[in-house]
C-alpha cells in the first residue's frame, strides 16, 4: 500500500480549502449582483467582471487542478469524502468568525462528515485493479497511440 | 407537483454529478500521477496528456450539466431539499459506480464512510 506524502496531503487540504473558498467569494459577489435570472441573461456575463467574481473563480479553478490531482493518484471513493470536510469547514468559519449559531442537528451532522473522512482517511488510498497494474509509462504509450 | 419537479432535479444533478465523477476519476487513472509526470516532463506535458484523453471531456460535460441542472433547481427555490438530497444521493451513487465502473475495492470501510458522510451532509442542511 502506497503511503501518501506530506505534499499529497497538501493537495487533499486544497481541495477542501478552494472549494470553500472559492464558494464563499462566489456568493459574496453575486450579492452584489441581485437577482439573475434566465430572462436577463447578460448580468451573468457581467457577473464576471465583478472582483469577488473574478476572485472565486481562479478559486474554484485552482479547487478543480487539485481534485484532478488527487484523482490521477487516489480513488474515487477515498477522495469524495475528503471533498465533503468542505461543509465542516463552511460551518465552523461561519461559527466562529460570523458568530452563527450551529443548532445540535448540525453539530452531529459535523460529527457524521468527520467520522466519514476518518474511517476513509485510516484505509488505503488506492486499491488495485486491473488499470493500476500498468505501469505509468504503460498507459501514457497507449494515450499518445 | 413542485416536490416532482424537485425530485426531478435531484434524480438529474445526482447522476450527471456521479457520470462526471466517475469519467474524471477514470481519465485521471489513464493520465498517472500528475505529480511525478509534471517531475519527470514539466507542467504543459501534464495539461496536454489530460486534455488528449477524450473521456476527460466527457466528464467536465457531465459536470456542467450538474452544475446547470442545480442552478435551474434552485431558480425554482427548493434550496432545503435540492442541495441536501442531491449532495448525498451523489455520495451513496458514487460508491456503487466506483466499484461498478472502476473496479475500486468498496469495502465495509469505504460504504460505513458513504453513508456516514451522507447523512452528515442532511443533517448540516436542516
Amino acid at each position: 500500500m502506497p503511503q501518501l506524502t506530506f505534499r499529497k496531503y497538501l493537495v487533499l487540504a486544497g481541495i477542501t480549502v478552494f472549494s470553500t473558498a472559492g464558494d464563499s467569494l462566489l456568493a459574496r459577489g453575486m450579492k452584489d449582483l441581485g437577482n439573475v435570472s434566465l430572462h436577463h441573461f447578460s448580468g451573468l456575463l457581467l457577473a464576471v467582471l465583478n472582483p469577488w467574481v473574478t476572485a472565486g473563480i481562479l478559486l474554484l479553478l485552482t479547487f478543480f487542478a487539485c481534485y484532478m490531482s488527487a484523482l490521477s493518484w487516489a480513488d474515487l471513493t477515498y477522495v469524495l469524502p475528503a471533498t465533503s470536510l468542505a461543509y465542516v469547514l463552511v460551518a465552523l468559519v461561519g461559527h466562529f468568525r460570523l458568530h452563527e449559531v450551529i443548532l445540535p442537528a448540525r453539530w452531529l451532522g459535523i460529527a457524521l462528515i468527520t467520522a466519514g473522512v476518518g474511517f476513509v482517511a485510516a484505509g488505503p488510498s488506492v486499491t488495485p485493479s486491473h488499470q493500476h497494474e500498468k505501469s505509468p509509462d504503460a498507459v501514457s504509450q497507449e494515450v499518445r497511440t | 407537483m413542485k416536490d416532482l419537479h424537485a425530485w426531478a432535479a435531484i434524480a438529474i444533478i445526482g447522476m450527471a454529478a456521479t457520470t462526471g465523477d466517475v469519467l474524471l476519476s477514470y481519465s485521471m487513472k489513464r493520465v498517472g500521477d500528475v505529480g511525478e509526470l509534471w517531475k519527470r516532463r514539466g507542467v504543459l506535458a501534464v495539461i496536454r496528456r489530460v486534455l488528449a484523453t477524450p473521456t476527460f471531456a466527457l466528464g467536465v460535460m457531465a459536470m456542467a450539466v450538474a452544475f446547470y441542472s442545480l442552478l435551474f433547481a434552485l431558480s425554482w427555490g427548493n434550496l432545503s431539499l435540492v442541495v441536501p438530497a442531491s449532495a448525498s444521493l451523489t455520495f451513496v451513487a458514487n460508491a456503487v459506480a466506483a466499484r461498478i465502473f472502476l473496479h475500486e475495492r468498496v469495502g465495509r470501510r469505504r460504504w460505513i464512510a458513504a453513508l456516514l458522510v451522507a447523512g452528515g451532509v442532511v443533517l448540516m442542511a436542516l
